[in-house]
């Protein structure tokens, strides 16, 4: 393989990576400050891309999509959280998985009852259509470029919120200790429906930023959600850091192991076999780097407890 | 208890009875509908033994749902296609022998069991529901990436594979088979609940350090609970495809290892026919919400919400009250 | 003298800058009960947790009877003959008492890898654990479910099914805690004939009773033993005086 081609999966990698890390910042959010484990989140992936999907067609502007999926998905956010979610904060977890994995099963096929089974497509806009050539005369496509850069602007944006506002400080404070953000003062429920709706908001712009790559379905959120969850196991609940270290190591691991792993087999079998089995120990590389980190690290890499 | 017991007793009574109408009544597509909730009400009881008693919130059970429905597809596929499986140290040809299967299923699920539950019970609480999910997506995506056996379009079986002296091919008669194990795997499962082990697996999910202080190790408590859970999902996944002829990875998929999990709570958590109630209501809903509305999962969603918030004893609890039976 | 059976040597402790166990060193002979009291915050509780294997010293040494154990995990201390109660009653809450205590017989006598006997019928472990009952004096709550008990009677509980351990040494922490006078009183004299039985290393902070039932008093202050001796030397002792009864005797 060339060195072309390595860098070229290297950044689908990271891009894949800044993505799986808006998805996993919000649910390692929620789970920090609530206690909530949410699978629903995926939820909030789709209602982000198909209110994007939905606005473009309508309006022709990508823009105001991508204002439509922040918008729409904070506003469900906000909506399951008044009405069902905050019910959830003091039961088990096995109550917190199974009414969201009920959500899920609304909002899906909520979805499909309003937009159909067809999936919809979202147009990348003409200034970030093509491709550009970077040093080295790589050709990389220039909307890829794009997620990789917006990613990364909203994750220092969600650091900066966390270490210098006053949502940050109650953020931080609810993590450590619940009942300290009582003696604050600070209107708990209200903090948590901000929480959930920041959450949500973030996983919608995620959804909307990949429905301009892929197609815009019912079901598109919950293969996301699950390496999300991945991400969050191996960077450690609760911990945002831990989240964008572990969405980069797992964006370049998936990455790379489905273009590396059939190459290096084809060294020592026949072409096919090796495709076979590079293919299918690719397809389960990150699960692989889950376990082994696990028995080494059982809380993950930046989790306490 | 007394209350539970009846309940229990009418739904077995209906296992046998409604199978035995539609067999007089020849509605041939009632019976697989029953059978389909005798089999997975056996997937069900599997769970439940790791999330009701144990407390283990598995969120991959697919996993040995798909390995038992693997294990009878390859076996039968080996043997309808007279390509060997192995040659060596014997020669095999796949079967179509069900005990066979049956017991290839159990163990081949039960070592994905073991091996899963060995890496899972390191932790605990929400990291043990990802990571279970966790692996329940790489056996998905591994059974799509892997050619040999149908990859994403999955396997078919063209003949029910056979019993000696009963003819699988009758609905009822695969029905009575189907109905049998749950039966036995039921009995299996109370006389478990009532034993030493069942005793000291349910002290564990109640109080941890309880059972270690009095000298119990809880990982190896907990991972054999997770092994025989496993390999009974294992075997009702051999069972559904057989019922089906065909396997897919849909099976590994996270919507089934949902759907396992709801039988469970629908019927009620920790209770012996919890998982069976679970499944037959599931089914009825499916058949009646399927036929007023393409789109009955929303009320299915609604109903498990309503479930979880309100009546957390499932239909068991709201029928013979709150109080999960004691000795 | 007799030998101890348990014997800890030289332990500690930090966590970051905080020494929570200071070489801390304390043992238990047959047939005593040796108290073990501190202020709140002494680390009385990570003491335990080191001599119950909860928690691994950074230095020192847990030996019991005549075998080093530091290594060893709760369950493995538990097989050994620890007897250990918990300062929060730490029980199976929805189930019954009688299967409180039929478990603690259970991983004493046959282990929890029976599947199939009915375990509440099995006579080997019921006979133990009714009698741990009876000596405790639960034995008509046998069929109630734990979460029913009172506060008192789930301190007793505790106490039996520690017995059914049948262990070589009780490590009981704070079982007065929360019991009114008659039932400290009860328990005081449960406990003056049970270290017959097996000696009771006893972390209180009941003192009448520290001082009526101990053979040995130890006193813990910021991690470190300060004086170990008998009720009368505990009181003479000025050190002591000055740093924990002076208070307590104000409180």
């Amino acid at each position: 393989m060339s060195l072309l081609l390595f860098i070229e999966q290297v950044l689908n990698g990271l891009q894949f990576g800044v993505m799986l890390f808006l998805m996993a910042a919000g649910l390692t959010l929620i789970f920090g400050v609530m206690g909530l484990i949410n699978l629903a989140h995926g939820s909030l992936y789709m209602i982000g891309a198909f209110a994007a999907a939905a606005v473009s067609a309508a309006t022709g502007s990508f823009l105001l999509g991508l204002a439509a999926s922040l918008a729409a998905a904070a506003a469900a956010g906000a909506l399951i959280e008044v009405v069902v979610i905050r019910r959830l904060y003091d039961k088990d977890h096995l109550d917190q998985v199974l009414a969201t994995f009920a959500l899920i099963l609304i909002f899906s096929e909520g979805t499909r009852w309003v937009f159909g089974s067809f999936p919809l497509y979202l147009d990348v806009p003409s200034y970030l259509a093509g491709s550009v050539t970077l040093p080295g005369g790589i050709e990389y496509p220039l909307y890829r470029l794009a997620i990789i850069a917006i990613g990364l602007l909203v994750a220092a944006g969600l650091f900066a919120l966390i270490a210098w506002t006053r949502i940050g400080i109650q953020i931080r404070a609810g993590e450590s200790d619940r009942e300290m953000i009582a003696v604050l003062g600070v209107n708990i429920s209200a903090l948590y429906t901000i929480v959930f709706a920041l959450g949500a908001a973030l996983a919608g712009f995620a959804g909307a930023l990949i429905g301009a790559i892929q197609s815009v379905q019912v079901g598109m959120g919950e293969p996301v959600l699950i390496l999300a969850f991945v991400v969050i196991v191996i960077g450690g609940i609760g911990s945002i850091k831990g989240a964008l270290v572990g969405a980069i190591l797992v964006g370049l691991t998936d990455t790379l192991g489905r273009t590396l792993l059939p190459v290096a087999f084809d060294t020592f079998m026949t072409a096919s076999a090796a495709n076979a089995v590079g293919s299918a120990l690719a397809s389960m590389s990150i699960y692989i780097l889950m376990a082994v980190l696990l028995v080494f690290k059982p809380t993950g890499l930046f989790g306490s407890a | 208890m007394q209350r539970e017991t009846l309940i229990n007793i009418i739904v077995l009574a209906l296992l046998v009875l409604f199978p035995l109408w539609a067999w007089q009544a020849d509605e041939p597509f009632m019976i697989t509908l029953a059978t389909r909730a005798v089999i997975l009400a056996l997937a069900g009881v599997g769970l439940n033994l790791a999330l009701g008693l144990g407390g283990m919130v598995s969120f991959g059970h697919a996993v040995f749902f798909g390995v038992g429905g693997y294990a009878m597809g390859i076996l039968a596929s080996h043997a309808q296609s007279y390509e060997p499986i192995f040659e060596w140290p014997f020669l095999f040809e796949g079967s179509k022998f069900m005990p066979l299967i049956w017991l290839v299923a159990i163990l081949s699920s039960g070592l994905a069991a073991l091996a899963i539950g060995a890496l899972s019970l390191r932790t605990s609480g929400v990291y043990f529901i990802m990571i279970t999910l966790a692996f329940g997506q790489m056996f998905f995506y591994f059974t799509i990436s892997w050619p040999a056996y149908g990859g994403e379009d999955g396997l078919s079986v063209y003949v029910r594979n056979g019993f000696p002296g009963l003819n699988t091919l009758d609905p009822i008669q695969f029905y009575g088979i189907c109905l049998a194990i749950l039966a036995i795997v039921l009995f299996a499962m109370s006389r478990l609940a009532r034993s030493s082990f069942g005793l000291a697996l349910s002290a564990a999910r109640q109080n941890e350090e309880r059972v270690q202080a009095v000298g119990i190790g809880v990982f190896r408590l907990r991972l054999m609970a997770f092994t025989i859970s496993g390999a009974i999902t294992g075997l009702a996944g051999a069972l559904f495809a057989d019922l089906n002829r065909f396997v897919s990875p849909v099976m590994f998929s996270w919507q089934t290892s949902g759907e396992i999990m709801i039988f469970v709570i629908l019927g009620g958590v920790g209770r012996l026919y919890g998982p069976v109630i679970g499944a037959v209501l599931f089914i009825v809903l499916e058949h009646e919400l399927g036929g007023l509305s393409e789109y009955w999962h929303i009320y299915l969603g609604a109903l498990l919400l309503g479930v979880v918030l309100f009546a957390r004893g499932g239909l068991i609890g709201v029928l013979a009250g709150r109080e999960v039976a004691h000795d | 003298m007799t030998e101890p059976i348990l014997d800890i040597r030289n332990i500690s402790k930090s966590f970051g800058a905080l020494r929570a166990s200071n070489d801390v060193s304390l043992d238990l002979r047959p047939g005593e009960i040796h108290a073990l009291i501190g202020p709140n915050g002494a680390g009385k509780s990570t003491l335990i947790k080191q001599i119950a294997g909860n928690l691994r010293p950074d230095a020192g040494a847990v030996w019991f009877n005549g075998r080093d154990v530091t290594e060893l995990d709760t369950v493995a201390r538990a097989r050994a003959g620890l007897g250990r109660t918990f300062q929060i009653s730490s029980l199976a809450m929805e189930m019954t008492v009688l299967q409180n205590v039929v478990l603690g017989a259970m991983g004493h006598r046959t282990g929890p890898f029976r599947f199939f006997r009915p375990v509440m019928k099995d006579r080997a472990l019921l006979a133990p654990a009714m009698q741990a009952l009876e000596q405790v004096g639960l034995e008509e709550f046998a069929t109630t479910r734990t979460a029913d008990l009172s506060h008192g009677q789930r301190r007793q509980l505790e106490v039996a099914v520690a017995l059914t351990l049948s262990p070589r040494v009780f490590l009981m922490d704070e079982p007065m805690a929360g019991l009114g006078a008659e039932g400290s009183h009860r328990l005081m004299g449960f406990l003056d004939e049970l270290r017959q039985q097996a000696p009771i290393l006893l972390v209180e902070h009941d003192m009448d009773a520290v001082f009526a039932l101990a053979d040995r008093i130890s006193v813990l202050v910021y991690g470190q033993i300060i004086a170990t001796g008998s009720a009368d030397e505990i009181r003479a002792n000025p050190e002591v005086r000055s740093a924990y009864l002076g208070e307590e005797e104000d409180a």
